[in-house]
C-alpha cells in the first residue's frame, strides 16, 4: 500500500489557502442531501457535528454518554493555545509550528503542523464569540499563561475548566443545530462496527445501551472523533468509559494505525494509593508555573517535606534543565521523575511520587495570588488526598494521559479507508512523538471547526454515491456479526471479573510499555499479551442479557478489543529503535540519560496494517521531511 | 472499616424495585465511593449476583455522569462534591448507608442508580447558546469583557449538568440549572442579542418536561457539587420577568409593525 499523505508543497504559508481553493464544493442546496456519521461528541466530533449541520449537511452524532455533554474533553484543565501574541512577547503561528514540531521530536507533518498553528487565531476567536468564559484582564481584554514546552504566553484559559467550557460552547452549538433539525443525536449509543460498501465507509452498527438493541444506520461518510486509547493501561487519566473500540473496529476493516507506541506519559497525577483504585487524576500542569518540583538529596529520606532543609532538597528539573526549568516539556518531567523514584529519592507512602511544592510561590505571590491562580486546583488535591497543599508540598507522579498515535488519516483528514475520517486524539496526525500542553484542545477544535468541514465536501462531491438500505447484506452481516460477539462474551461465565482482567493487562503494559521501554521488556509483554487473551476469552464472566442495560457488558467488549490493541502497542515499540518523545527506549540513551533519536533510520511515519488476530501486524512507511523546522536534539536546557 | 449499604434495585423502568441490603468489611478510606461500588459489584459478579448500575464517567467530578442519593442526600454529605470524589475517610466505621437514584419526573429511571436526564438536553436545545456559526466571529479582543462580568460568567458557566439540584429540590425543578446557563450567556455582551428568547424559551420547555416550579427553599444550592449561587435564580426571574413585559410587548409590536 502506498500512502499519500496528499500534504501540498510550495511555501508552507500558503499551502492550506490553496489547497483549500483546490477542494470540491457542495452547493448549499446539494448539501442536506448528504448524511454523515459523526461517532464521538468531544471536542473534535461535537463541533464537526455543529459546524456540518450548521454548513446544511445531515448529521448523526453517537456517543456512549448519557448526553453529548459528557465527553471526557470536558476534563481538560490547563488550557488551549492560540499564537495570538496578544501578550507581546515575540509569538507569532511560525514560532508555534515550530514549537509543537520540536516538542513532537520530529515525528509528526510540518504541513499538518503549520494548519493548526494557523487555526488557532480562528479558534480562539469562534470560541470567544460563542460565549466562553475566558480568563481576563481588568481592561476586558483576554488572559494569558504560559505552559509546558513553551517560552512565551499563548495559553488562554477559563479558570481550571477550560476543557469544560470549550466543550459546553461545542455542546451548545450541537444543541441549536438539534434543535434546527439538522443534526440527530444518539446519546447511550455505542459503535460496535463499522461498514464498508464497495470499499468506502457508509455506514456503522450501534448497540443501544438502554435497551440493547443492535440497530444499522446508513450515510455518505462516516467520521471518527472517538477519542485516545489509553485506557488499554488501565490506570489513566482518561475516563472510564473512553475507549477504543471505534478505532479498533475500523483498523479491522482495514484503516492503518499510526505510531501505536506514542504514548504521552503526564507528569502531574496524583499518585497512586491502592490496588482498588480505578483511575488517575491529572493536576494540570499549569500548576508547574509557580510549583517547584523536587525530591530529597539523600535517597531513602523519610522526614516529613516541611522538615528537610533547602540544602537537602534536590530540585531537579532545574538543576537540569536551567532554562526551562518545572517548564519542560511533559516527557521529559515525566522520565526525570521516573529516574529520582528509580533512585530511591521518592517520596509518599509508595515511594513512587515527587513533591510539587508552592511555598515560595505563595511567599513571593501571597496565598491569595495562588488562590486565584489554582484554588479549585487546590481544592481539588486536598479533597482526594486530604492534604492541604498550602501547608504540605502536592505529591505528584506520571500516569498514561494521552495517546498521540491513531488512525493515520491524510492530510485531508481521511483514513486509508475512502469515506472514513478520523479527527480529535482519535487519529495520530499533529503532536508526533510528543504532544504540548494546551494542544489537545487545539488539534481537536481546528480538526472540528475548521478542517473536516472543507475537506469532506470534496469527498462527498468528486464521489458517486450508490443508494442504500440498512436491510442490505453488508449491514446484516456486520450486525450479525456485532451479536455473535456478544453471545459469546455472555455465554463464557469464567472466573474472572473484567476489571481484574484488564487491570492485569495494564500492569504488563505500564510495566513494559510504559515510561520507559526495552527489547527483552517488549518481547516479554508479547509473549504474555495473547495468553491473557486466551484468558479472557476461556475466563471471563460478564453477566445478565444483551436485551438491557448491562454495563459489565460494556466493559467486556471494550477490554477484548485492548487484548488485541495492547499487542499492537508493543510491536510498535519494540520496531521503532530509537527514542523519541513519549517513546523511551532504554537502548537508545545520550550519556546524559536524554533520549536519542535516529532520524537517519526512524524518521517516518509507521503504519499498520490488520492481518489476523494474533498475527504481527504489516508495517508501512510514510516518510517525513522538514523543510522549515530542522530536526536538533531537542534541548531545553 | 465497615460500611453498611442499603441499594435501590429495580431492573428497569417497568418493574418494582426495593432497597436491598449489603455488607462490606474491608473498606480503605483512602477509595472513593465509586471506587467502593466497584469493589461491591466484583463481589457480586463473582457470586454470580448482577452488578449496580450507576452512571459515571470522567471519575473527576467535572463530566456531571455520576449522581445519586445518599442518606437523602444529593452526592452525599461532603459540600461542593460529586460522589466520584466523595472519599470514604468521611464516612464512620460501621456507619449505614442508604442510595437511592436521582427521583424526579423529569428523570425517569433506566436500572438501579441510573436515571435519564436527556430533559437537561431538550431545555439547552431550547435556547441555551449564542447563535454564531464557526467562521463568523470576530477578533477575540474585538469583544472587550469586564473582569468582574468574566469571573461572574464563569461561576455560572461551572454547571456540570448532574441533575443534582433537581433531585434535592422538593418540587423537583431546574431553576438552578436553567438559572445557571441563562446567568452565564446573559452576563456577557455576546449573550445580549438573545437574552429575553433565550430565558422565555428555556423556561417553557423546563415546564413541558415535567420540571417544576421554584419556590425558594435553597437545597439546590446546598447541594450543588459546583456551588452554583442561588443568585442566579434571582437574575433567572428577573430576566423572566424582563423578557415577559418587555420583550414580548416589544415583539408583539414589532410584528404588528412589519404586518
Amino acid at each position: 500500500m502506498q500512502l499519500d499523505a496528499k500534504c501540498p508543497g510550495g511555501p508552507i504559508e500558503t499551502r492550506w489557502d490553496r489547497h483549500k481553493f483546490n477542494l470540491k464544493l457542495v452547493s448549499p442546496a446539494n448539501k442536506r442531501k448528504y448524511t454523515i456519521i459523526v461517532v464521538g461528541s468531544g471536542l473534535a466530533g461535537g463541533a464537526a457535528s455543529a459546524t456540518l449541520a450548521e454548513l446544511g449537511y445531515n448529521v448523526k452524532c453517537y456517543c456512549y454518554q448519557d448526553s453529548p455533554r459528557r465527553a471526557h474533553s470536558i476534563a481538560a484543565q490547563g488550557g488551549i493555545n492560540a499564537a495570538k501574541n496578544y501578550q507581546n512577547d515575540g509569538d507569532s503561528v511560525y514560532r508555534l509550528f515550530y514549537d509543537t514540531v520540536k516538542g513532537g521530536d520530529f515525528r509528526s507533518r510540518e504541513s499538518n503542523v503549520y494548519r493548526l498553528a494557523q487555526l488557532s487565531l480562528d479558534i480562539i476567536d469562534h470560541c470567544v464569540a460563542q460565549g466562553i468564559p475566558f480568563a481576563r484582564e481588568y481592561g476586558g481584554v483576554l488572559a494569558n499563561r504560559s505552559f509546558g514546552g513553551a517560552q512565551v504566553s499563548r495559553t488562554f484559559y477559563a479558570r481550571g475548566q477550560t476543557g469544560q467550557q470549550l466543550l459546553l460552547g461545542a455542546y451548545q452549538a450541537m444543541q441549536r443545530q438539534i434543535a434546527a433539525g439538522r443534526l440527530a443525536m444518539f446519546p447511550r449509543h455505542e459503535m460496535l462496527e463499522l461498514v464498508l460498501v464497495n470499499g468506502r465507509a457508509r455506514g456503522i452498527v450501534t448497540r443501544n445501551l438502554v435497551t440493547g438493541k443492535i440497530e444499522s444506520h446508513v450515510a455518505d461518510a462516516v467520521v471518527l472523533g472517538t477519542g485516545g486509547y489509553g485506557n488499554a493501561y488501565y490506570l489513566t487519566t482518561m475516563a472510564k468509559g473512553a475507549n477504543a473500540t471505534a478505532i479498533w473496529r475500523a483498523y479491522r476493516k482495514g484503516a492503518l494505525f499510526a505510531n501505536p507506541c506514542f504514548t504521552q506519559i503526564h507528569p502531574t497525577c496524583i499518585p497512586v494509593t491502592g490496588e482498588y483504585q480505578s483511575k488517575l487524576t491529572l493536576m494540570s500542569e499549569s500548576l508547574r508555573n509557580d510549583g517547584r518540583i523536587w525530591v530529597p538529596v539523600r535517597a531513602g529520606d523519610r522526614r516529613p517535606p516541611n522538615e528537610i532543609p533547602e540544602a537537602e532538597r534536590d530540585y531537579y528539573l532545574e538543576r537540569r534543565y536551567p532554562a526551562f526549568g518545572n517548564l519542560v516539556p511533559r516527557d521529559i518531567a515525566s522520565r526525570a521523575a521516573k529516574q529520582v523514584c528509580d533512585e530511591g529519592r521518592g517520596v509518599g507512602p509508595t515511594g513512587y511520587g515527587v513533591y510539587l511544592d508552592f511555598r515560595d510561590a505563595i511567599e513571593r505571590l501571597g496565598v491569595s495570588v495562588i488562590r486565584e491562580r489554582y484554588g479549585n486546583l487546590f481544592e481539588m488535591y486536598e479533597r482526594l488526598t486530604g492534604e492541604d497543599p498550602y501547608k504540605v508540598p502536592m505529591r505528584i507522579y506520571p500516569a498514561i494521559h494521552y495517546t498521540m498515535g491513531g488512525l493515520w488519516v491524510d492530510y485531508n483528514l481521511m483514513s486509508t479507508i475512502p469515506g472514513l475520517y478520523v479527527i480529535g486524539e482519535a487519529n495520530f496526525s499533529d503532536h508526533g512523538a510528543n504532544r504540548l500542553g494546551a494542544s489537545a484542545l487545539m488539534q481537536g477544535l481546528a480538526d472540528g471547526y475548521f478542517i473536516l468541514p472543507y475537506t469532506i465536501g470534496d469527498y462527498l462531491a468528486s464521489t458517486k454515491f450508490e443508494k442504500l438500505s440498512p436491510e442490505q447484506g453488508e449491514f446484516r452481516e456486520a450486525e450479525s456479526q456485532v451479536r455473535e460477539r456478544i453471545e459469546r462474551l455472555l455465554s463464557i461465565r469464567g472466573r474472572r471479573t473484567v476489571d481484574s482482567l484488564h487491570r492485569e493487562l495494564g500492569k504488563l503494559l505500564w510495566e513494559y510499555c510504559g515510561m520507559a521501554r526495552n527489547a527483552k521488556g517488549l518481547e516479554y509483554a508479547l509473549g504474555k499479551i495473547p495468553e491473557l487473551r486466551e484468558e479472557f476469552w476461556n475466563n471471563v464472566n460478564v453477566l445478565g442479557s444483551g436485551e438491557e442495560f448491562n454495563q459489565a457488558l460494556e466493559r467486556a467488549g471494550r477490554v477484548a478489543d485492548y487484548m488485541e490493541l495492547a499487542e499492537l502497542i508493543c510491536y510498535d515499540a519494540l520496531h521503532r529503535n530509537e527514542s523519541c518523545g513519549g517513546h523511551f527506549r532504554e537502548e537508545y540513551q545520550t550519556a546524559e540519560g536524554e533520549a536519542l533519536r535516529n532520524d537517519a533510520e526512524y524518521a517516518y511515519v509507521a503504519a499498520w496494517e490488520f492481518t489476523g488476530v494474533g498475527s504481527p501486524p504489516k508495517l508501512h512507511k510514510e516518510p517525513l521531511s522538514f523543510e522549515y523546522a530542522k530536526p536538533t536534539e531537542r534541548s531545553y536546557k | 472499616m465497615r460500611i453498611i449499604l442499603h441499594v435501590w434495585r429495580q431492573k428497569n423502568a417497568g418493574e418494582p424495585g426495593r432497597m436491598v441490603r449489603y455488607e462490606l468489611n474491608n473498606v480503605n478510606p483512602h477509595m472513593s465511593f465509586l471506587e467502593m461500588l466497584d469493589v461491591l459489584n466484583e463481589e457480586l459478579t463473582e457470586k454470580g449476583e448482577e452488578p449496580i448500575a450507576f452512571d459515571h464517567d470522567c471519575r473527576e467530578g467535572i463530566c456531571g455522569m455520576c449522581g445519586f442519593m445518599i442518606n437523602g442526600r444529593a452526592h452525599g454529605p461532603e459540600a461542593g462534591t460529586t460522589v466520584c470524589q466523595l472519599h470514604m475517610r468521611h464516612f464512620k466505621d460501621g456507619e449505614e448507608l442508604w442510595l437511592e437514584p436521582f427521583r424526579a419526573r423529569a428523570f425517569p429511571l433506566i436500572r438501579d442508580l441510573a436515571v435519564d436526564r436527556s430533559a437537561f438536553d431538550r431545555v439547552i436545545a431550547a435556547g441555551g447558546y449564542i447563535s454564531v456559526n464557526a467562521g463568523s466571529a470576530p477578533d477575540g479582543n474585538a469583544i472587550p469583557v469586564p473582569k468582574q462580568a468574566a469571573e461572574k460568567a464563569m461561576d455560572a458557566a461551572a454547571c456540570i449538568g448532574c441533575g443534582a439540584c433537581v433531585a434535592q429540590c422538593p418540587n423537583a425543578a431546574a431553576a438552578l440549572f436553567l438559572g445557571a446557563k441563562v446567568s452565564h450567556l446573559g452576563l456577557l455582551p455576546q449573550g445580549q442579542p438573545e437574552r429575553y428568547e433565550r430565558v422565555l424559551n428555556m423556561v417553557g420547555q423546563a415546564a413541558r418536561e415535567g420540571f417544576g416550579s421554584c419556590t425558594n427553599i435553597g437545597e439546590c444550592e446546598a447541594v450543588c457539587p459546583k456551588r452554583i449561587k442561588l443568585e442566579v435564580i434571582a437574575r433567572l426571574n428577573r430576566d423572566y420577568v424582563l423578557a415577559t413585559v418587555k420583550h414580548l410587548g416589544a415583539k408583539q409590536a414589532a410584528e404588528a409593525g412589519a404586518g
